[in-house]
């Protein structure tokens, strides 16, 4: 059986799909089968982020309301046979898919997936419900900005109401020389703020906007940071104690404590 | 508390990343409970209101916030009182 891992965030733009493309692409060179959900219904994102737009024929909606079969909605990534990405559909809303529907998709899924990664919409209404209801384990997303860890202490509340506890966090577009002068939050406080556990920290990098355009998520790319610290939280995923690289280390004194890596 | 205190009054020497953690925590110890600094005052009138019935106090020196420790919030209020009425 599969498990079923939601990435959240509360506030929008934040970071939720880049980080659904690069552990999904992540896991699957992990040698994994995974399959990546698209919940954004209407907004539909992911797929232009893994560059499999031009093979979509079936979409999230269509599964749920009988027009195709399950599989035929599966689209195979181009670089691993064992990713495939369920996309959302881009000319309904919210409320074409319900939380009973997400839920039995999730099972069914977890029978032939090892995970399946479910990329959720910005804010707190249904999109997001329908998003979290099949899932075993969430990860919200956020920056180092008051507003988005306001809203990420919010959805941590939501999540645990759903029974999703100990959901963890990942802390994106995080830039040292602003810690370093004081003018941006360090990774302790809001760790400390939000009593949750820290699952990775993700550079602001240039190189996430230069693999955005190209459709080729940045874990694939060998020499960049951003791509080192989602290929970690992969591995952090799998339960591996992977140790923080360097630029993780500059900022993070002690953070190596608090995930017990030192 | 003194924590939020020494925040507000230590603006001018400290970086803006420990004015946003003091107003992060503020902001979100009312968030979690549902309550606005202003319901808190309309509380803290109406409480003066009846404390004032039975006790003489400073209303000057009340003191009544919010504190958060870890997960959990409490109201925590200071009424400093002036002495027993009609005794
Ligand atoms: N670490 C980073 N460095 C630089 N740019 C980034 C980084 N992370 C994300 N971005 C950029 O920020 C933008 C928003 O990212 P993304 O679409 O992943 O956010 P989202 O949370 O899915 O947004 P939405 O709430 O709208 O679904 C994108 O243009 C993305 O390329
Ligand atoms: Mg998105």
């Amino acid at each position: 059986m599969g498990k079923c891992i939601v990435i959240t965030s509360g506030k929008g733009g934040v970071g939720k799909t880049t980080t659904s493309a690069n552990l999904g692409t992540g896991l699957a060179k992990l040698g994994k089968r995974v399959v990546l959900i698209d919940a954004d219904i209407g907004l539909r994102n992911l797929d232009v982020v893994l560059g499999l737009e031009n093979r979509i024929v079936y979409d999230i909606v269509d599964v749920v309301e009988g027009n195709c079969r399950l599989e035929q909605a599966l689209i195979k990534d181009k670089r691993y046979s064992s990713l495939c990405l369920l996309p959302a559909a881009q000319t309904r809303d919210k409320t074409a898919v319900n939380p009973d529907q997400m839920k039995e998709l999730c099972e069914k899924l977890k029978k032939d997936f090892d995970y399946i990664v479910i990329d959720s919409p910005a804010g707190i209404e249904q999109g997001f419900k329908n998003a979290i209801a099949g899932a075993d384990r969430a990860l919200v997303v956020t920056t180092p900005e008051v507003s988005a860890v306001r809203d990420a202490d919010r959805i941590i509340g939501m999540l645990e109401a759903e029974g999703l506890y100990d959901p963890e966090l990942i802390i994106n577009r995080v830039r040292i020389d602003m810690m370093n002068r004081g003018d941006m939050m360090n990774i302790e406080d809001m760790i400390e703020i939000l009593a949750i556990k820290l699952l990775g920290v993700v550079p602001e990098d240039e190189k996430i906007v230069i693999s955005t355009n190209k459709g080729e998520p940045v874990v694939l790319s060998d020499s960049s940071q951003s791509g080192e610290a989602f290929w970690n939280i992969t591995r952090r995923l799998e339960g591996e104690e992977i140790p923080l690289i360097s630029l993780e280390e500059g900022m993070l004194d002690r953070f190596k404590r608090i995930v017990g890596l030192r | 508390m003194l924590e939020v205190m020494k925040g507000i009054f230590s603006k001018e020497d400290s970086t803006s990343k420990d004015l946003a953690k003091e107003r992060l925590r503020l902001v979100l110890v009312h968030d979690r409970i549902g309550v606005s600094p202003e319901l808190i005052d309309d509380m803290k009138e109406e409480l003066i209101e009846v404390i004032s019935k039975y006790l003489d106090i400073d209303e000057d020196g009340l003191e009544m916030d919010l504190d958060r420790n870890d997960n959990s919030v409490a109201l925590i209020a200071n009424i400093p009182v002036k002495s027993l009425n009609n005794r």
